[in-house]
C-alpha cells in the first residue's frame, strides 16, 4: 500500500495508521508522518505547480525551509488555511490537503503554458511590459497580475479556532533543540535558572532524529537523545516547547514564539487554542537554529523527485521512506556521502556525482567507494529528464578549465542535491547582530552580538557533531554566567568540507533555478546585473529572489554567490539582504489572540446601561463607552423620539445617565492655584459649595477640554471632564503637576467610575427630587444654579450638583456607582406623575445646541481658541499666567476674521443641514467655514445649526450658502443661541 | 481552592481608598491599621485591612468599613498634607486562583509572576489585555487579586475566562458567578 515505505525502521508509529486526502485521493500514513513523508511513502512526487511558470514541483526539503510543497489544508469549516508546508504539516486522521497554484488540476495545469513563454517572463517582466499605455494599468494590467499572482487562496470564512497568547520570562531561552541546543539546555539546566527550550519540529533532536550512524558518549545518537530529553523534562526549571518556532527577535531580548498546539491532533480536547503566541523576555538567548542545505543549480534542477541530499537521508532514516529506488546524489561537498551511504543501506541503488575533483575530496570518497558505491568525481550535471517526475540526470566530466567531456545519462527516480550549507542566522540578524562572511564555509555567520545572545553549532557555522555539542554546552554555561568547556565523544567524525559552486558548469541552455518558490533562475540574476543593478537589495526586488513565504532559505546564499561572481566582486562586498521577522509565516489568528469579537477592545457600559437596554434604547459608542442615544417607542423614528424627549425636558422633566463624564478629585492646599494654572478661568474666589464652568486650553491656546468644576471645600475640588477627555485630562494635569509644579501641594485621583451621575433636567426637576433628598435645603434661594451640596438621596450619600447642560432647571445627582440603579428607579418613579422621560445623548445634544453650548470635539477641533467660540469673557485676566495664556496673545489668535461660532438658520425651516457641510458666501466661492452641529429643534419648531465661519460675528444677518448632498441651500447667520436667549429658565 | 486547576471568582464589594501622602512615610509607619512604610509594589495585610503601595506617594487601602477607615486614617495623619479619596465603587475585584492562575494571568499580563520575582506580598499596577489593572498577591498561595475599573470588569472577566478555557478540564476548576 505504501510503496516507498521501508518494512522496518524510522520513528513513525506503525501501530497507528492514519488516512488523509490529498487532492481527493486517500493517502495512508502513520502517526509521526508529515504530509510530505506520507506522500513520498505512497510514491507521490508531484505536489504543486511553481509560482510563475507553473512548472511541476515536488518536495525539496524535510523542514520549514520548503519552498515548493505548499498546500491548502482543510480541517473543516472556518479551518481552511493556505500555504502550509507539507514538510511540517503533521498527518492527522481525516485531514484534507490540496495542492495550489494550478488550474484546472495539478496534473493538467493550463498555466503551464507560461513555461513555454518563459523567454519573455524574465526578471522585471512586469515592470517592462505593463508600463504603457498607462490607461490600461488600472483596468487591465493590475487586475490581471493580481489574479495570476499570490500563493493559495485566502479563506473567506471567519476563523473557527481560538488563539492564545502568553507572556513568559526566563533566564535562558534556547532556540533549537538539535545537538547544540540540547547540549546548551543540559548545561543551563544545572544552574537552577529558568530555561526555555523551543524547537519548531514535533520532536526534539534536530539532525539527531535522522542520524542513525553516530555514537555520542558511547551511545547511539537516538539513545543519547532519549536520555537527554528525559533528563531535561525532569528539570523543574526547564520548560520544553516542541512545535514552537521562534520567529521574531526584538529589542531587549524580546523573542516571539509561535506554538502550534492542536494542528497535529485529529480531535483536540475542547478549550485548547489552535496556536499560542509566546512573548518571551529572556536574560540570555542561545541560538542553535542549525543550517540549511543548498541545492545545486543546473538546467531543469527543479523536477519533482529532485530533493536535498540530507532531506533524502531524513526521509529514509526518520520516516522509513525511500523517495526513490535509484537515487543519484549530485554534490559539491562531503555531507551528501553520508546520505548516499544511508540510502544504500536502505536498499536503494545509489550513484554519487561529485563536482569536486578527487584531490578536493576528503576521506568520505574512499569510504563510500569501499562500500561499492559508484562515485563520479569531477563531474558536472548538465540537466535532467522527465516531466512530472525526474527520470534521469545528464552528467559529464568537467576539467579544471571548465571543459566538458562526454555526456552520460544516469537513469534515476530521485536525485539528492547538496551544494553546501548556510547557517540559519535569521534570528541573529533580527537581533541586529552583525554578520561576517566566512570564506571557509562560503557563508555569512554570526559576528559581533548586539544583545545578550550567542550562537552555537551549525547556526554558528560549525558542522561537526562533536563541535556542535561542545559549542552548545559552552553557550549554555556562559548564558548562566559560568565558564567551562566539555568535550563530547562522537564517532564517526562528521564528513564536512565542500567547494562552493554557484551554477554547475554546463552548456548554457535551459533554466537553472536558484529560488524555487519565486521561479528565479541564474539567467534572471545575470540579466539584472547586465541591466545595471548592483545592490543586493535592488536585485532582490527586481528579480524577487529570496521573497515570499520561504524568504529564500535555500536560495539566498547561491543568489549572493552568483551575484558576486557576475559582478566580479567578493561576496563580503556584495553584502546580504536584511533578515526580517517572521522567520516562517505566522497566522493572523495568533497575532490577534483573544482580541476579536467582544474582546477586541473593552466596551465600557455605564451604570444604568441595563435599564436603558431593557427600555429599548439605541446606543452609540462614545470613546470606549456605550451610551444610550435615544429611546424610541414603537413606530418612532429617531427624530420623533428625540423630539419627544426634548419636549419632556423643556416642558416637565427628563432623566439622563451622565455617568460617563470624567471626574477627577483635586485635593490639597494649592488645589485652587493648580486649577488657576490649567484653566482660562479663575478659581481662587469660587466659594465652597459653588460650581463654575471651566475651559481648559493646551499650550497652544486651543481648547482642550471643558466641564463643570465644583468646590466641595477650601482644599477639595470635584472636576468634571468630557466623556472622551477623562484620561487625557488627568494625564495632562499629572504631567504639569509632576514636571512643572512639583512644589504645589495637590494630589489628583480619578473618580470617573466612583460616581454614577443621574441628570434630572426640566422645570419639574426640583419637585421630583425634593421628597427624596435628606439634609439639603432644596429651595432656590439657598441652593441656586451652579451650586453643589452633599447629603443623602434615598438614603445614599450624594454630591448633588445644581447644573444644567440643557438650559433648564436641573440637577446632576452624583452617587456611588453601586447605588445608581436604586436611586434611578426612585427618581424615575417620583417623576412619573410629571410624565418623566428618559433621554439620550441625541436629545442632550439638541437641548444644549438650542442654548448654544459647545461640545469639545464638535464645535472645537484642536484649532479653536476660547474667543472663537465666544468664551473669552471667562478668561481671568488678573491671573499672572495659565497654560496657553501666552499663545492666546499671538497675532494669529487675535487676528480679525478668524473662524467664529455662529448660528445658522436655513431659509427653508424644514431643511436640516449636514454636520461638516461647507459654508460659502456664494456657490463657487471658497469656503468660509463649516457646520459643526445641526438638528431639528422641537422647541424652535425648525432646524437649527451651529457653525464656525470666518469673521462670523460680523456677519450676523447675512445670507450665506451651505453645501448639501444636492447642491447648496441658503442660510441666515444669527447669534449662536436659539432658545431662552436670556438664560432665565435655569434659575426656575 | 489550593488544588484547583483554575478558579475565577468575582469578589464581594470592599471599601477602598486612594491615599496620597507627601510626608516622609517612615516617620508615620502605620496609619489606622494600614502599614504605609512598605516597599513600593508590595502589599501588607493586617487583620481585615490591606495596604497596597503603588508608588512613592500612592497607596490603596482596603477594608470592610469605609467610615471607620476614613476616620482612623484621618485621625493618624492629622493635619499633614494628604489626600484620601473614596474609590470603593470605582473598582471591582476578581480572585484568580489555582495551579494555572499564573498561566491565565500571563495570558494577558506581561509581568513576570515567578515566585522569586513576584512573591507573596507583591502588588503592581499593570495591564491585562487592553485594560489597566492592579494585580495583588496577598499570600504565598497561588491566589491573585485583580482590581479593575468598574466598567472594565466585564471585559476583564471575559478575557480571563477566554484564557482559562484550556485549563477548565483540570480538577476543581471553575468560573464562579
Amino acid at each position: 500500500m505504501q510503496s516507498n515505505r521501508l518494512p522496518i525502521g524510522g520513528r513513525v508509529d506503525r501501530s497507528r495508521r492514519l488516512r488523509f486526502r490529498f487532492n481527493g485521493t486517500v493517502i495512508h500514513g502513520f502517526a509521526g508522518d508529515t504530509v510530505a513523508s506520507a506522500l513520498l511513502a505512497n510514491g507521490v512526487s508531484l505536489v504543486g505547480r511553481s509560482f510563475k511558470y507553473h512548472r511541476p514541483r515536488g518536495i525539496l526539503c524535510h523542514g520549514s525551509e520548503e519552498p515548493n510543497a505548499l498546500l491548502q489544508v482543510d480541517r473543516g469549516p472556518g479551518r481552511v488555511d493556505p500555504n502550509n508546508r507539507a514538510t511540517i504539516t503533521e498527518v492527522t486522521e481525516g485531514l484534507t490537503v490540496a495542492s495550489q497554484n494550478h488550474w484546472p488540476s495539478l496534473e493538467h495545469d493550463i498555466g503551464a503554458i507560461n513555461d513555454w513563454l518563459s523567454p519573455i517572463f524574465t526578471a522585471g517582466f512586469y515592470y517592462k511590459t505593463f508600463m504603457w499605455p498607462r490607461a490600461l494599468w488600472d483596468k487591465v494590467y493590475e487586475p490581471l497580475i493580481r489574479a495570476a499572482a499570490g500563493l493559495g487562496v485566502a479563506p473567506k470564512e471567519a476563523d473557527a479556532d481560538r488563539y492564545a497568547q502568553r507572556y513568559a520570562h526566563c533566564d535562558v531561552l534556547i532556540v533549537g533543540a538539535g545537538p547544540a541546543g540540547l547540549a546548551a539546555a543540559l548545561a543551563a539546566s544545572t544552574s537552577g535558572q529558568r530555561v526555555i527550550l523551543a524547537d519548531e519540529q514535533a520532536e526534539f533532536g534536530g539532525t539527531l532524529l535522522h542520524d542513525t550512524g553516530s555514537m555520542i558518549q558511547g551511545m547511539q545518537a537516538a539513545g543519547w537523545l532519549v536520555g537527554t530529553v528525559a533528563a531535561l523534562a525532569d528539570c523543574r526549571n526547564v520548560r520544553l516547547l516542541p512545535r514552537t518556532t521562534a520567529f521574531g527577535y526584538y529589542n531587549h531580548n524580546h523573542v516571539a514564539l509561535l506554538e502550534r498546539v492542536t494542528d497535529h491532533l485529529a480531535d483536540p480536547a475542547s478549550g485548547l487554542p489552535r496556536e499560542r503566541l509566546w512573548q518571551v523576555r529572556a536574560k540570555q538567548v542561545v541560538l542553535a537554529t542549525g543550517a540549511h542545505e543548498r541545492p545545486l543549480a543546473f538546467a531543469d534542477n527543479d523536477r519533482p523527485g529532485i530533493m536535498l541530499a540530507e532531506s533524502i537521508r531524513a526521509f529514509i532514516n526518520r520516516y522509513a521512506v525511500v523517495p526513490g529506488h535509484r537515487i543519484v546524489f549530485a554534490t559539491s561537498g562531503a555531507s551528501a556521502y553520508r546520505a548516499a551511504a544511508d540510502a544504500r543501506a536502505a536498499g536503494v541503488e545509489v550513484v554519487v556525482v561529485d563536482v569536486r575533483p578527487v584531490a578536493a575530496c576528503g576521506p568520505e570518497l574512499a569510504l563510500l567507494r569501499a562500500e561499492g558505491v559508484e562515485v563520479l568525481t569531477g563531474h558536472t550535471v548538465l540537466g535532467s529528464t522527465g516531466r512530472k517526475r525526474v527520470r534521469g540526470l545528464i552528467v559529464a566530466p568537467v576539467d579544471a578549465d571548465g571543459r566538458i567531456g562526454i555526456r552520460r545519462k544516469l537513469t534515476c527516480d530521485a536525485v539528492g542535491l547538496s551544494g553546501g550549507w548556510t547557517p540559519a542566522v535569521h534570528l541573529f540578524s533580527q537581533s541586529r547582530g552583525k554578520l561576517t562572511f566566512d570564506t571557509a564555509i562560503d557563508a555569512y555567520r554570526p559576528g559581533r552580538s548586539v544583545q545578550a545572545e550567542r550562537s552555537a553549532g551549525a547556526a554558528n557555522g560549525s558542522y561537526e557533531l562533536t563541535t556542535c555539542l561542545a559549542e552548545g554546552w559552552e553557550a549554555g554555561l556562559r548564558a548562566t554566567g559560568r565558564d567551562g568547556a566539555r568535550s563530547f565523544r562522537v564517532s564517526p567524525a562528521t564528513p564536512t568540507g565542500f567547494v562552493a559552486v554557484r551554477v554547475l558548469p554546463g552548456e548554457g541552455n535551459g533554466r537553472a533555478f536558484i529560488d524555487f518558490q519565486n521561479d528565479v533562475t541564474a539567467k534572471d540574476i545575470r540579466l539584472a546585473v547586465r541591466e545595471g543593478f548592483e545592490s543586493v537589495e535592488h536585485i532582490k526586488r527586481y528579480t524577487t529572489t529570496g521573497m515570499a513565504t520561504d524568504q529564500g532559505k535555500t536560495s539566498n546564499m547561491t543568489a549572493l554567490g552568483l551575484l558576486s561572481e557576475t559582478l566580479s566582486r567578493p561576496v563580503a562586498q556584495v553584502g546580504t539582504t536584511t533578515f526580517r521577522p517572521p522567520y516562517t509565516p505566522v497566522s493572523f489568528g495568533a497575532l490577534t489572540g483573544a482580541a476579536r469579537g467582544a474582546l477586541f477592545e473593552p466596551v465600557r457600559k455605564a451604570p444604568l446601561h441595563d435599564w436603558a437596554a431593557a427600555r429599548g434604547a439605541v446606543f452609540e459608542p462614545v470613546d470606549r463607552w456605550l451610551r444610550a442615544r435615544y429611546f424610541p417607542r414603537p413606530g418612532e423614528d429617531m427624530r420623533a423620539a428625540v423630539s419627544r424627549e426634548c419636549r419632556a425636558v423643556r416642558s416637565s422633566v427628563g432623566i439622563l445617565d451622565a455617568s460617563t463624564l470624567g471626574k477627577i478629585e483635586v485635593v490639597g492646599p494649592d488645589a485652587a492655584e493648580f486649577l488657576n494654572r490649567l484653566y482660562i478661568n479663575g478659581w481662587t474666589k469660587l466659594a465652597p459649595g459653588r460650581c463654575r464652568y471651566g475651559v481648559m486650553p493646551k499650550e497652544d491656546g486651543y481648547i482642550f477640554d471643558d466641564g463643570v468644576v465644583a468646590r466641595l471645600a477650601a482644599e477639595r475640588f470635584h472636576v468634571t471632564t468630557t466623556t472622551g477627555g477623562a484620561a487625557r485630562v488627568l494625564d495632562h494635569m499629572e504631567e504639569y503637576l509632576q514636571t512643572e509644579w512639583p512644589n504645589l501641594k495637590v494630589f489628583l485621583t480619578s473618580t470617573t467610575e466612583q460616581w454614577a451621575v443621574i441628570a434630572l433636567q426640566g422645570p419639574k426637576a426640583r419637585q421630583v427630587i425634593t421628597p427624596l433628598v435628606d439634609g439639603i435645603d432644596m429651595s432656590a434661594a439657598v441652593f441656586p444654579h451652579m451650586a453643589v451640596r452633599t447629603g443623602r438621596i434615598c438614603g445614599v450619600p450624594t454630591r448633588l450638583f445644581r447644573v444644567s447642560f440643557t438650559g433648564e432647571l436641573g440637577y446632576e445627582i452624583n452617587l456611588p456607582a453601586s447605588q445608581a440603579a436604586l436611586v434611578w428607579d426612585a427618581v424615575y418613579a417620583g417623576g412619573e406623575p410629571y410624565g418623566i422621560e428618559p433621554y439620550g445623548t441625541e436629545a442632550m445634544h439638541v437641548l444644549r445646541a438650542e442654548r448654544g453650548f459647545i461640545i469639545v470635539g464638535q464645535e472645537t477641533d484642536g484649532t479653536v481658541a476660547p474667543d472663537d467660540v465666544g468664551l473669552s469673557g471667562m478668561i481671568a485676566d488678573a491671573k499672572p499666567d495659565f497654560v496657553g495664556k501666552r499663545s492666546l496673545a499671538r497675532p494669529d489668535l487675535m487676528a480679525a476674521g478668524r473662524k467664529q461660532l455662529v448660528g445658522l438658520l436655513t431659509e427653508v425651516p424644514g431643511v436640516v443641514l449636514d454636520e461638516g457641510a461647507q459654508v460659502v458666501e456664494n456657490p463657487g466661492q471658497p469656503a468660509l467655514g463649516h457646520v459643526t452641529s445641526a438638528y431639528w429643534s422641537d422647541a424652535c419648531g425648525r432646524s437649527i445649526a451651529l457653525a464656525l465661519v470666518a469673521g462670523g460675528r460680523a456677519r450676523h444677518g447675512q445670507v450665506l450658502h451651505v453645501t448639501t448632498q444636492a447642491g447648496f441651500t441658503a442660510v441666515r447667520v444669527t447669534e449662536p443661541v436659539f432658545f431662552d436667549a436670556g438664560a432665565e429658565r435655569v434659575h426656575g | 481552592m489550593g488544588e484547583a486547576g483554575i478558579a475565577i471568582l468575582p469578589l464581594a464589594p470592599s471599601a477602598r481608598f486612594s491615599l496620597r501622602l507627601a510626608a516622609a512615610v517612615v516617620e508615620i509607619g502605620e496609619a489606622g491599621g494600614f502599614w504605609l512604610d512598605i516597599p513600593i509594589n508590595t502589599c501588607h495585610v493586617a487583620g481585615e485591612r490591606m495596604t497596597v503601595r503603588l508608588g512613592p506617594n500612592e497607596w490603596l487601602l482596603f477594608g470592610p468599613q469605609a467610615d471607620a477607615i476614613r476616620h482612623d486614617v484621618a485621625a493618624t495623619l492629622g493635619d499633614r498634607f494628604f489626600s484620601l479619596v473614596d474609590v470603593g465603587d470605582r473598582d471591582l475585584a476578581f480572585a484568580v486562583a489555582g495551579i494555572h492562575a499564573r498561566d491565565v494571568i500571563n495570558g494577558g499580563c506581561p509581568l513576570d509572576l515567578d515566585d522569586i520575582v513576584f512573591p507573596a506580598g507583591s502588588a503592581s499596577r499593570t495591564l491585562l489585555g487592553k485594560a489597566q489593572i492592579v494585580l495583588i498577591r496577598p499570600g504565598a498561595e497561588r491566589l491573585y487579586r485583580i482590581e479593575c475599573g468598574r466598567s472594565f470588569a466585564l471585559y476583564v472577566r471575559a478575557y480571563l475566562e477566554n484564557i482559562a478555557h484550556e485549563f477548565l478540564r483540570s480538577p476543581g476548576s471553575g468560573i464562579l458567578a
